[in-house]
């Protein structure tokens, strides 16, 4: 295996609507910030991939666009996911471990106000039930926390202090959309959204893009002072159809964590791609992460989840916590599709 | 299942996705103008090329493009493609040709509807220009230009369009 190392990462303020610049703004004030802090020059980075969907830009190949931001000439090897850009970084990876190219960068990007996110997002169900069922994300999620509260696995309680703590920490990261300081009991007396999820249980919708660049040791110990390295990633994916999971568990982040080789003992911080409360809880169990880690303190996705970027803003943050010197060791998490169907982890560590 | 009416064999099941659009940047400027019947395109402060429509990005630099130009309502035809298949969007006798035009003051080609003439007297170096709707049903929107029509000028020479072969 090839050392990987995430030399930068750049991300926008996260924003309910981003209604002063388009997606090929967005991706130009992240990608070439991401580029400049790797210290390669553009034309010496091997491969781009990015993650989108057009489902949120409601245009048939409006992926495509994006590329205009790259600066394409000379041609570039360029590819894409339509999936959050974890995935795209991947790819990424896997093309370096394969030894085609030694740097890539990786970008995700989405303006999720345009369309109506949740029932968007209920579209990833619909090919594979021949009608659209009309079940929007808000309330997948619902059922899936329902399901955790019945088990008597944790409580409406545990969901508020994640809500609590995540905006609460949010208020020192600058591109957070969600902050403040809330009360657990005033919060319990909310009405709930879709029962038993209350609106503090829920995500924001926010337009957003983030990037980063990675490289091959050999490349990373002549350009970076201080490089994160990569020192596992995996991803593992359940049945696409939400009845056929026990879905109070997340069998394949646990598998992922192992393949990755994340020992919970010995990591420091933890950013977990979890969008609604009590998917932090079920990872948390998953991951076995015990008091002593730290989670999201960047706020996470409560606190800003620009789609198809949230989770490789999850990486990025994690590698920040590094970079400043907070943590020796850190976990990432990246999670896909409906009640954490498809899970992504890595290990970074710094020097 | 099946009933007086016969098995079912097939069943529809619509869906849609409602979107709210804001142009912003370069798009809401060229969106402006064309629903004051002009064009515009940007220029790349780097290699000085031209786009129309304008993206706001300069695609081979990807740097931003910032200085606005104007860019006139005729140019040349680069390459075509003459259709022979019906589309239920499109209620045009086939067959008809749709060409890459690169308008006069700009650099790179967009795609559009070629109309007024046999699609079998379509020329690469054609000199075409725009057939705008009555003003009446101008909007922040392409649909203001019907579409291209042959103006009758001489074809530009192919050699003096190489930049795009």
């Amino acid at each position: 295996m090839r050392n990987v190392a995430l030399l930068s990462f750049a991300q926008t303020p996260h924003k309910r609507r981003e209604n002063t610049r388009s997606e090929v703004d967005m991706v130009m004030s992240v990608v070439q910030p991401a580029i400049r802090a790797s210290g390669l020059a553009k034309r010496e980075i091997g491969f781009t991939c990015s993650g989108s969907s057009d489902y949120l830009a409601g245009g048939a190949f409006a992926f495509v666009g994006a590329v205009d931001a790259l600066g394409a000439w000379p041609p570039i090897a360029e590819s894409h996911v339509e999936m959050d850009a974890a995935w795209a970084l991947y790819e990424a990876w896997i093309k370096i471990q394969t030894g085609i190219c030694d740097s890539a960068l990786c970008f995700g990007f989405g303006r999720a106000s345009m369309g109506t996110l949740p029932e968007t997002l209920g579209m990833q169900l619909d090919p594979y039930t021949v009608a659209p069922l009309g079940l929007d994300a808000i309330s997948l999620a619902a059922l899936q926390a329902r399901a955790l509260l019945d088990a008597g696995a944790h409580t409406a309680r545990e969901m508020a202090e994640v809500a609590v703590r995540s905006r609460r920490d949010a208020k020192t990261n600058p591109n957070a959309q969600l902050t403040g300081d809330f009360d657990v009991e005033k919060l319990l007396g909310e009405p709930h959204l879709v029962s038993p999820l209350r609106k503090h249980d829920c995500p924001p919708i926010s337009d957003g893009a983030a990037a980063v660049v990675i490289a091959a040791e050999e490349v990373a110990r002549r350009v970076a002072k201080r490089p994160v390295w990569i020192r596992g990633i995996d991803h593992r994916i359940e049945p696409h159809h939400p009845g056929l999971r026990d879905l109070t568990r997340s069998p394949s982040t646990a598998l992922a964590a192992r393949k990755a080789g994340a020992d919970p003992a010995r990591i420091d911080v933890a950013e977990l791609h979890a969008p609604f409360t009590h998917q932090e809880l079920i990872l948390r169990d998953a991951l076995g992460l015990g008091p002593q880690v730290r989670i999201n303190p960047s706020g996470g996705p409560l606190a800003a989840n620009p789609m198809m970027a949230a989770g490789l803003v999850r990486i990025g943050e994690a590698a920040n916590e590094i970079r400043a010197g907070r943590a020796r060791r850190a976990l990432a998490h990246a999670t896909q599709g409906h009640c954490l169907q498809q899970n992504l982890v890595a290990v970074l560590e710094g020097e | 299942m099946s009933d007086a009416r016969g098995p079912v064999k097939s069943l529809v099941t619509p869906t849609r996705l409602e979107y709210a659009y804001t142009a912003t940047g370069a798009h809401a400027e060229f969106l402006k103008a064309i629903s004051e019947g002009r064009l515009i395109g940007q220029r790349c402060p780097e290699c000085r090329k031209v786009y129309c429509p304008p993206s706001g990005a300069c695609p081979r630099c990807g740097i931003a493009t910032e200085e606005t130009v104007p860019v006139a309502d005729r140019g040349t035809i680069t390459t075509f493609c003459i259709v022979r298949v019906p589309s239920d969007v499109i209620e045009l006798k086939l067959p008809y040709c749709t060409a890459n035009i690169v308008l006069d003051g700009s650099d790179i080609p967009f795609i559009a509807l070629l109309q007024e003439c046999e699609a079998a007297d379509v020329r690469i170096g054609m000199r075409v220009e725009a057939v705008w709707r009555p003003r009446a049903e101008w909007g922040p929107t392409f649909e203001n230009i019907r579409w291209f029509r042959p103006t009758g000028e001489p074809d530009v020479p192919v050699e003096k369009l190489g930049a795009w072969f």
